[in-house]
């Protein structure tokens, strides 16, 4: 990401002008990027205003709690993990083509087999064995759950937005149901699966409380972004995405490709959830949703599908979300004040990009 | 088990259907006008949740349940003619914006709401319903499907007028046309900017109607995430009926069915986790899909946003 080309030393004048215009460009991402968040910033301040809020205490607060306190930064890269995986899966989808909506259900069916089986397959063989097992599966099941509407896109050309919404419905009260019903543990009242012990979790990194998936989800969505644009398998899910019919001409197989795409982006919801749980949770309890799919779907997209611009915005949303939760409980603003945040946040860029876009092709004309 | 099949039972069974499918047909029907149109309107659950929100503040205040769902459809239309500046005219993308606008109302109104009731939760009286003379009188049908409020039969009526509004009008063709090859309604000398904002303003105003009916004779109260997914279920028929709103009527009439069957069974006290009677008409629908799966005819430019002279 960072281009410094002043600091070689031997800098041809060639190499100056590249170099002014590579950072003249990275100054531009950068402010296209810092700009529309600041105005999100003044439009949700006018609206804590509104209701009788400070906005600079409430801001601050946010800034401290999600990304300036030692416990605040901690926490907001320990959230990254499971957003980062989450949107490694809707990359690969999203790069073909396929909207997959359904994340929300694969997150939490990858979540409760993997929080079912860990805090048994621990107790059989190597914790570091049972993690991968535990992983295994969930990225199994998810990718199992995206199989209907894949195949109903396939071969019966079932538009796959309105099949995956209805399959997230279903995977989320399937949850519940497996939840209640067959992995409850026996040991409590309240209705959540057995409880992975703490020591027995994905470890901490160094020192801090910093879940190791962190590491997992940099590298999952890393090795997503470098299959996508780097190799034959990705150019092909690009092509199909671009235009399926010119992949057919190309001779592509495309239902065997649509079913490949679901399933690994399913799989990778999967182990968002599994990472979640086996790093994080520990369990899952009945009704728990956290519905991350939904914010991560528009920021994967602002993104431009590029992996490491993706790292950023799950960043951005990771330090608002933790921020936001901190600010809740001790500023009396309900946590939903969050949503409201990062719904301007990602509106104004939109529009930014927009106007972005329409002066760049003025200035071509 | 005998309590379960009694006629009491039935028509309340019966009741409960048509009072939980009449959100999911209003929705329903927007979606399907937008649809038609090129606009896939994901953020139609954010504006049930503020036609939910304002529809029960209006109800509230000036205790006139009319008067709820005028201000329920006037803030549904609001947030539909932000997302038609948005996705319409500027033409973003519509699933960001939508997904956006969905989890910004939700937001928006649970904030909202929280201010100003903190967390009492006021009720609203029960709404009058309007008997239909004879009709009414009938054993287990008439207290099930004649005893409503009115906008219920309005909701219904409202299936008719769009069939004919599709078949039959002008409009009805330029939305059709805008949503399967806009360049044509361009050269035919018809707006399509307009025509599709005219169809998202519509969504969004039944969408807003539909989300205060659900707040204001539904639960007579306003709670926050009160949709609970009903614009996503709306999203759902709306691509399932292909076009037809009669389709998205039986539709939502089967969703209803299910959801009012998930309460019945809570009241009567049968022991499965209400999860799995919430399944029911997803598994139906999946079924459906699996065993008729054909082409499903969407509109040839859905989601893709229109602008005049691009390639």
């Amino acid at each position: 990401m960072s281009i410094d080309g002043a600091s070689t030393a031997s800098a041809t004048a060639l190499d100056a002008t590249s170099a002014a215009a590579n950072r003249r460009d990275v100054l531009h991402r950068l402010l296209m990027t810092l700009g529309p968040i600041v105005v999100a910033l003044v439009i949700a301040g006018c609206i804590l205003l509104a209701v009788g809020v400070d906005p600079l205490a409430y801001y601050g607060y946010v800034l401290e709690r999600g990304l300036l306190s030692m416990l605040g930064i901690q926490q907001t890269l320990t959230r990254m993990a499971p957003l980062l995986f989450l949107a490694a899966g809707l990359i690969v989808a999203f790069r073909a083509g396929m909207w997959n909506l359904g994340g929300d259900g694969q997150f939490l069916l990858g979540a409760v087999t993997s929080a079912a089986s860990a805090p048994v397959l621990v107790e059989i063989m190597p914790v570091w064995l049972a993690w991968i097992c535990a992983f295994v599966i969930a990225t199994v099941v998810a990718a199992a759950w995206s199989l209907v509407p894949a195949l109903l896109r396939a071969y019966h050309g079932v538009n796959e937005i309105v099949t995956t919404l209805m399959m997230t419905f279903l995977g989320t009260s399937l949850a519940n149901v497996l939840v209640k019903l067959i992995f409850r543990d026996p040991g409590t009242t309240v209705p959540q699966t057995r409880t992975l012990p703490v020591e027995e979790r994905l470890p901490r990194l160094f020192d801090t409380t910093v879940t190791s998936g962190l590491l997992l989800g940099i590298a999952a969505i890393v090795i997503v972004h470098l299959v996508m644009t780097r190799t034959a398998f990705g150019l092909k899910l690009r092509i199909v995405g671009a235009n399926p019919r010119a992949a057919v001409h190309a001779g592509l197989s495309v239902p065997g490709l649509t079913i490949a795409v679901f399933a690994i982006s399913a799989g990778l919801v999967g182990l968002a959830g599994a990472v979640d749980v086996v790093g994080v949770q520990g369990n899952v309890r009945a009704d728990w949703n956290p519905a991350y799919g939904l914010a991560v779907i528009p920021a994967v997209f602002l993104a431009r599908m590029n992996g490491f611009a993706a790292i950023g915005f799950v960043f951005l949303l990771s330090v608002l979300s933790i921020g936001g939760e901190s600010a809740a409980r001790r500023m009396g603003v309900p946590n939903h004040f969050t949503l409201v945040l990062i719904a301007i946040v990602l509106i104004v860029l939109a529009i930014a990009e927009y106007v972005d876009h329409r002066y760049n092709q003025s200035r071509k004309a | 088990m005998n309590g379960l099949f009694s006629e009491v039972f039935l028509s309340a069974l019966l009741f409960g259907a048509v009072t939980a499918a009449v959100p999911l047909l209003l929705a329903g029907l927007g979606e399907q006008m937008s649809e038609k149109a090129g606009v896939l309107n994901i953020g139609i659950e954010g504006m049930m949740l503020a036609g939910a929100y304002l529809g029960f503040v209006g109800a509230f205040y000036s205790e006139s349940l009319w008067l709820g769902f005028l201000t329920g459809a006037a803030g549904g239309a609001a947030v539909a003619a932000l997302m038609a500046l948005l996705c319409v005219r500027l033409g973003l993308n519509q699933i960001v914006i939508g997904i956006a606008l969905t989890l910004g109302l939700e937001g928006l109104t649970a904030l909202l709401h929280h201010f100003q009731f903190s967390r009492s939760y006021p009720r609203l009286p029960a709404a009058d319903p309007t008997v239909i003379p004879l009709l009414a009188d009938i054993p287990v049908i008439g207290p099930a499907f004649f005893r409503h409020h009115l906008l219920v039969y309005l909701a219904v009526l409202l299936v008719v007028v769009m069939s004919y509004l599709y078949r039959r009008t002008q409009l009805g063709l330029n939305l059709q046309a805008a949503g399967d090859k806009p360049a044509a309604l361009d050269v035919a000398g018809i707006d399509v900017i307009r025509t599709r904002t005219i169809a998202v303003l519509t969504t969004g105003a039944l969408a807003g109607l539909g989300g205060a009916y659900l707040a204001n004779v539904g639960a007579g109260l306003f709670i926050p995430f009160i949709t609970n997914g009903a614009g996503f279920l709306g999203i759902v028929l709306a691509m399932l009926a292909r076009g037809r709103p009669v389709w998205v009527l039986f539709g939502a009439l089967l969703f209803g069915a299910c959801l009012s069957l998930t309460t019945a069974m809570q009241v009567a006290g049968i022991n499965i986790p209400t999860d799995v009677i919430q399944m029911l008409p997803f598994l139906a629908v999946m079924i459906m899909l699996v065993l008729f799966g054909r082409q499903a005819s969407l509109p040839a430019a859905l989601g893709i946003p229109y602008e005049r002279g691009a390639r």
